[in-house]
């Protein structure tokens, strides 16, 4: 694919998201065990595990939605509590979950300006939330919409992950996690999501794709994580690992033939 | 999505001129229509149909008399079908609402005829229980998790039993108050019904331009100016129509007493009507309204309280219904315990459905109620006049409601069909 991840992070910059030795039970079941994460402006940094490996738990803990047991969670440097969705968001992280969470019955710009309305005294003012709608849109070089005053009901699945993500983009997010995005869509809405992933990395925010594709992975990111039973198996630049290295680290939680200087924050173990 | 406080100028549409933007206007209309958002359009066509098998059956049907009686028959189920759009929106029901408006006309009626308060206390008492009673059935569905359809049934038959000892098993209880029985009693002065008609005309008009202009200022899609004029005209013809008619001497022996002009209950309907429409469509807890109805995890993800959101439709609702109960007590100069029993019920949701306000949650507007509620008063006057008995029109009503119920679920089918397209 012609979207090719780049080499190498700039080893001066610092995670704009980092979690380290993040742990969270659920009663006897140990989800997430010391897991660290980081996460750099500029960058796609995929999150890749099988299932029940605690990516889902672990975005929960990072949108709020879940409280870490233990852990340490960093933002821009600096140590920060997020216990509710309300708190991530104030941070500039924004999560796109997979149902998505949009109302049917309501049109693209009500949906992307759900909960935080811009009002003129107690009136909704719907011609300033409609233009600033469309100008995110157009700055995602989003054409695939007709009408913003459409009702989300009549999209395309590819359509609705757009105006999903748009809604995640509209804050002034720093950090836009993406749990798989393109896991119900076609062949070509997949490659449209793809490159709204790559152009919201390169407009310079920092993006987490949790996807079960390689091939996506692949396409559009430029380090991957590794979760494997609850830990970080892996943290490493998408450029130095190969397909079939990844597929290891998912199945095994470790690799024989890992690569030197790969690994960032090599095997946790 | 343009909020046509009068959809019927859409459908006529078609008459415009033939300009681009029209056509594309009248177009966009008829593809939303395949696409199961029927609108008010069902509704609407009904009432069409209606009057004219009425008026064709029997003439005294087009009457002044006729024409002014269907507002005060019509006017309490069409308020607590307004309150039930709440609920409705957010996919709950009240099946208590019409006791709910029998309870409080009855606090409103003793207080008034046994304690002897002011008629406005006793409405402000009667306005506070509506409101304790939403708080309540809120709480028990919001809070507490109980299905709306079960507290609500528990609370018709519990609110019957209260009714029952408020007026003290079968008696009933006179409403003597002047200012309580003007409102469904007595009539505007013809000028001030021509007046109010004026005003109204020319409100819609200011909104709806000053929110074109608005628009265009801002580079966004306005509405084409032969649409807007097109809507203007047609409501200002509707509604001067509708006040010269009010306005004819409708008194049978006019050296008695002379009766004319615009029932007091007519203004009353459009004060409500337009508060509710503000509060649905321009504010943010309208929109939160739907944004629970459409999907409750978005919202509550969106950061909207979910719970106190439900709970507060639950209290309009009762409020609403309360209204309506005052209405009623003013209507029939009394209140028994059947008042908001028998039919009410029905009746009001029979109007918020037949209107298009859907049964699954996340549509519905404060104007379905007054279609769905002139159509329901329509059925019930025009069969009362052709001289069928109680059992046929409830047969009729019931078929007729069944059948909105099932235009919506059709329609639903079909907006999802042309959502997957």
């Amino acid at each position: 694919m012609a979207l090719s991840p780049t080499p190498a992070p700039p080893p001066a910059s610092n995670p704009v998201l980092e979690l380290r030795g993040v742990n969270k039970s659920f009663g006897a079941v140990h989800v997430l065990r010391d897991v660290d994460l980081s996460v750099y402006e500029g960058q796609v940094t995929a999150l890749v595990g099988d299932n029940g490996a605690g990516k889902s738990t672990l975005v929960k803990c990072i949108g709020g939605i879940h409280t870490a047991d233990s852990g340490e969670y960093f933002f821009d440097g600096a140590p920060v509590t997020v216990h509710s969705p309300r708190d991530a968001s104030d941070l500039g992280v924004e999560i796109v979950y997979q149902d998505l969470a949009l109302c049917d019955n309501l049109d693209i710009v009500q949906n992307m300006f759900l909960g935080r309305e811009r009002r003129r005294g107690w009136v909704l003012d719907e011609d300033s939330m409609e233009q600033i709608a469309e100008e995110t849109l157009a700055g995602l070089s989003v054409r695939t919409v007709s009408s913003i005053r459409q009702r989300v009901s009549s999209l395309s699945g590819g359509q609705r992950q757009t105006v999903a993500i748009a809604k995640a983009v509209l804050w002034n997010s720093k950090v836009v996690v993406l749990d798989e995005p393109t896991a119900a869509l076609g062949v070509s809405q997949t490659a449209q999501v793809l490159e709204l992933v790559r152009r919201l990395a390169d407009n310079g925010l920092a993006v987490v794709l949790i996807s079960h594709n390689m091939n996506d992975v692949f396409a559009v990111a430029d380090r991957i994580a590794v979760l494997y039973l609850g830990r970080t198996a892996a943290q490493v630049n998408a450029g130095e690992i190969t397909h079939s290295q990844i597929v290891e680290l998912i199945t095994s939680g470790q690799t024989e033939a890992f690569g030197p200087g790969a690994g960032r924050n090599g095997v946790n173990r | 999505m343009t909020s046509s406080a009068l959809p019927l100028a859409d459908g006529n549409s078609g008459t415009g001129a033939p300009e681009s933007p029209v056509v594309a206007h009248v177009k966009d209309y008829l593809a939303r229509l395949r696409g199961g958002d029927t609108g008010a359009m069902p509704a609407v066509l009904g009432l069409v149909v209606l009057c004219t098998v009425f008026a064709i059956m029997r003439p005294k049907f087009l009457s002044a008399g006729n024409f002014a009686n269907l507002f005060t028959q019509g006017a309490a189920v069409t308020v607590i079908a307004m309150g039930l759009i709440f609920v409705l929106v957010l996919g709950e029901i009240d099946l208590s609402a019409g006791f709910a408006s029998g309870v409080c006309a009855a606090v409103l009626a003793v207080l008034l005829t046994e304690h002897d308060w002011p008629w406005y206390a006793a409405v402000l008492a009667a306005l506070v229980v509506g409101m304790v009673i939403g708080l309540v059935l809120g709480v028990l569905v919001a809070k507490v998790g109980i299905p709306s359809f079960v507290v609500t049934l528990g609370a018709f038959l519990a609110f019957q039993g209260v009714s029952l000892l408020l007026v003290k098993g079968g008696t009933n209880v006179p409403v003597r108050d002047s200012t309580i029985l003007a409102i469904s009693n007595r009539n505007l002065a013809p000028i001030a019904g021509w007046l109010l008609a004026a005003a109204a005309v020319a409100g819609y008009g200011v909104v709806h331009v000053r929110r074109n202009r608005g628009r265009a200022r801002r580079g966004l899609s306005a509405e084409p100016i032969a649409i807007t004029g097109l809507r203007i005209g047609v409501l200002a013809v509707l509604v001067g129509l509708a006040v010269y008619v009010l306005n004819q001497e409708r008194s049978r022996n006019t050296v008695i007493s002379s009766l004319r002009g615009v029932p007091i209950v007519v203004p009353v309907l459009v004060i409500l009507l337009l508060v509710g429409t503000f509060v649905l469509r321009r504010t943010p807890y309208g929109l939160s309204l739907y944004a629970v109805g459409g999907n409750r995890e978005a919202a509550r993800r969106a950061g909207i309280n979910v719970d106190r959101v439900r709970i507060s439709a639950f209290v309009i609702c009762s409020t609403m219904a309360a209204i309506g109960g005052i209405v009623a007590a003013s209507r029939a100069n009394s209140v028994d315990s059947n008042t908001g029993g028998s039919n009410v019920l029905l009746y009001a949701v029979g109007a918020a459905v037949i209107g298009g306000t859907s049964l699954f949650g996340g549509k519905g507007r404060v104007l379905d109620a007054v279609l769905g509620g002139a159509v329901v008063a329509v059925i019930d006057n025009g069969m009362g006049l052709m001289g069928y008995s109680a059992g046929v029109k409830y047969v009729v009503t019931g078929v007729v409601l069944l059948l909105a119920a099932g235009v919506d679920a059709l329609s639903r089918r079909r907006a999802e069909a042309a959502g997957l397209r």
